[in-house]
């Protein structure tokens, strides 16, 4: 069976505090996502994450980062457009993660037509933390973006780039 | 007085979180720190309590590169204690999946974290720019042994199949012929691996390390063996703790193991290829050969060339095992607890990862001891470091910081399993 034409990551380990956030969004999605669209929870391992899009066109990736914003604030990039900054590497304890694995796919011509990456800002990593309220609230602006995002699209995913806590501007192009 | 310092506000391409601090006076390296500062995880403390069979399950979450050998180590402990042996095809599914741990970890390690150092890139995307071939070899060779793990393990990482006295489930034949074409080509890429990295330039640098490894009767080490090194060191796994001891600094939270008798000691691929030689495939100690590596290495830069051999040693032996095997009758064999102390230690890619557990008679676990293999190089890399420094202290900034965190990664720190980021500082007071 041919790859759905888009993929929806969630990336987290769902005992490690906010780190969790895109795995839970990941299983929210799936409940609501229309056919043609994929859901997968990931580790965030790079060349994992490598394989898994290979032969999607676009690839809507969801993970808490650490980037010195305040917890909550909502990171949107469109990584087919622009390179990931650098204060998003090694927001995890692999040594090849998400960033990386993009960033590789880039380098090797591999990425698919449209990435676009939401990081959310966590406030605590520790093992056995539960998700902190800025996170739970700013996953759930995520959740209704993306599912308006992917209802509405036409063949062809855009986010605006930007960072910040409120709702964004979704948008088909 | 002047001070020269050299910051890397975190060393990128290592598991983990950590620092370096050198000290230089009158141009004489006068102190050197390995700090590790991620909080104590209390993994031995949270065993106790728990039901034995629950041991490969939680320490499997140690490190999610290795969890492998974390599983490993805790059942054959357990399985000692209560007087269970693992033979025929399920010994050989463990040591099966050990391959596809060692050959996802040390191909990660060659292309991704430490073959950068070599040609001069900051990292690997810069690196796949210019060596596009190269960069997907290795991320093919890594799926490889991710497949590995996964069809045996349940999934590729935190895997959950492994159980006190087998596995949960045991594929059958035809899960595993697939792997066979893929397995095919593997051996070619990694001889081109090894002829790859055999041709870097390495930095003139050797100590006179005691290497501590496992030796089995007739097979390179991973899975069994007796505790030996190149100064005399042949113990069972059971007199562990009459020759090594974990030392509290104040400087790390992870504690440092060292031999009570002589101090430092070195643990991973070139102990174990400096102990084992004999033991490889004849076909590998022929490419180890080719590579012009010497039956004994004693220069960690080279553990790159070592780790590509080991990949080699690692996918000859899945080949192997995968030709010859036939399912077992059941997928576990029977454990009762019973009450008493066992050991386990099997190679973790970056070296031995030892296990002592003490169960009662109704199978709770009363005490847990685990020994990672990055906590039993900490006090090797330290020396390393004081000795690179002293020797190149003439170099630029930048180029001596470069060769410090090349030289920790000689060792592919997990630090994750005892730490996170590194931070490296030179400090230079005339």
């Amino acid at each position: 069976m041919p790859p759905s034409a888009v993929l929806i990551l969630g990336v987290g380990n769902e005992w490690r505090g906010d780190d969790a956030i895109g795995v839970l969004l990941a299983r929210r999605l799936r409940e609501r996502a229309p056919p043609g669209v994929e859901v997968k929870e990931h580790s965030g391992e790079g060349a994992g994450l490598m394989e898994e899009w290979v032969g999607h066109d676009a690839v809507i990736i969801l993970d808490a980062v650490r980037s010195g914003s305040p917890p909550g604030t909502i990171h949107r990039l469109d990584a087919s457009r622009e390179a990931i900054p650098s204060r998003f590497f090694h927001a995890s304890s692999h040594a090849f993660s998400v960033a990386e694995a993009v960033e590789l796919s880039r380098a090797l011509g591999a990425l698919p037509e449209v990435v676009l990456l939401y990081g959310i800002e966590g406030r605590e990593f520790a093992a056995g933390a539960g998700l902190s309220e800025e996170v739970r609230m700013g996953g759930a602006v995520v959740l209704e973006e993306v599912m308006a995002l992917i209802e509405s699209h036409a063949g062809r995913l855009a986010v605006k780039s930007r960072t910040g806590t409120g709702t964004g501007s979704a948008s088909r192009s | 007085m002047r001070t020269r310092t050299v910051r890397v506000d975190y060393l990128a391409r290592v598991e983990g979180e950590g620092a370096f601090h050198i000290k230089v006076k009158d141009n004489r390296v006068v102190d050197s720190k390995f700090r590790i500062f991620e909080p104590p995880r209390f993994f031995e403390a949270f065993l106790r309590g728990r039901r034995f069979e629950e041991a490969p399950d939680i320490t499997a979450r140690i490190c999610g590169i290795c969890p492998i050998a974390y599983q490993s180590s805790s059942v054959q402990a357990m399985e000692e204690i209560c007087g269970v042996k693992v033979a025929g095809p399920l010994r050989d599914l463990r040591r099966l999946i050990y391959c596809g741990e060692w050959i996802e970890s040390h191909v990660l390690h060659v292309y991704m974290l430490h073959l950068p150092d070599f040609l001069g890139y900051e990292d690997a995307i810069r690196l796949a720019k210019d060596h596009p071939d190269a960069v997907k070899r290795g991320l093919r060779l890594k799926k490889l042994g991710n497949d590995l793990v996964r069809v045996l393990g349940g999934r590729e990482i935190h895997p959950i199949n492994m159980r006190v006295g087998g596995f949960y489930r045991t594929p059958s034949r035809k899960e595993f012929e697939t792997f066979l074409p893929e397995l095919e080509w593997a051996r070619e890429a990694a001889l081109e691996t090894i002829r790859l990295v055999s041709h870097l330039e390495f930095p003139k640098f050797e100590r006179d390390y005691e290497f501590v490894s496992l030796r089995h009767g007739d097979e390179y080490p991973m899975n069994e063996g007796r505790l030996v090194s190149n100064k005399g060191l042949d113990i069972p796994l059971s007199e562990y703790f009459d020759h090594f001891e974990e030392r509290h600094v104040s400087h790390s939270n992870a504690l440092q193991s060292v031999l009570k008798a002589r101090g430092a000691y070195h643990v991973g691929p070139l102990a174990r290829y400096n102990l084992n030689f004999d033991r490889l495939f004849p076909s590998v100690q022929q490419a180890a050969r080719d590579a012009g590596l010497a039956e004994t290495c004693r220069n960690p830069f080279q553990s790159i060339i070592v780790r590509s051999v080991e990949t080699l040693q690692a996918v000859e032996e899945a080949v192997r095992i995968i030709e010859g095997y036939q399912p077992p009758e059941t997928p576990a064999v029977r454990v009762q607890p019973r009450e008493g102390v066992g050991h386990g230690c099997t190679e973790a890619p970056r070296g031995i990862c030892f296990h002592r557990y003490r169960i009662d008679s109704k199978g709770i676990i009363r005490d847990a001891r685990i020994i990672p293999p990055t906590s039993q190089n900490q006090v090797t890399i330290e020396e390393d470091l004081l000795d690179l420094v002293s020797t190149k202290l003439a170099l630029p900034q930048e180029k001596l910081t470069w060769l410090c965190e090349q030289a920790i990664r000689n060792y592919d720190p997990c630090i994750s399993c005892a730490t996170h980021f590194l931070k490296l500082t030179v400090e230079q007071v005339t």
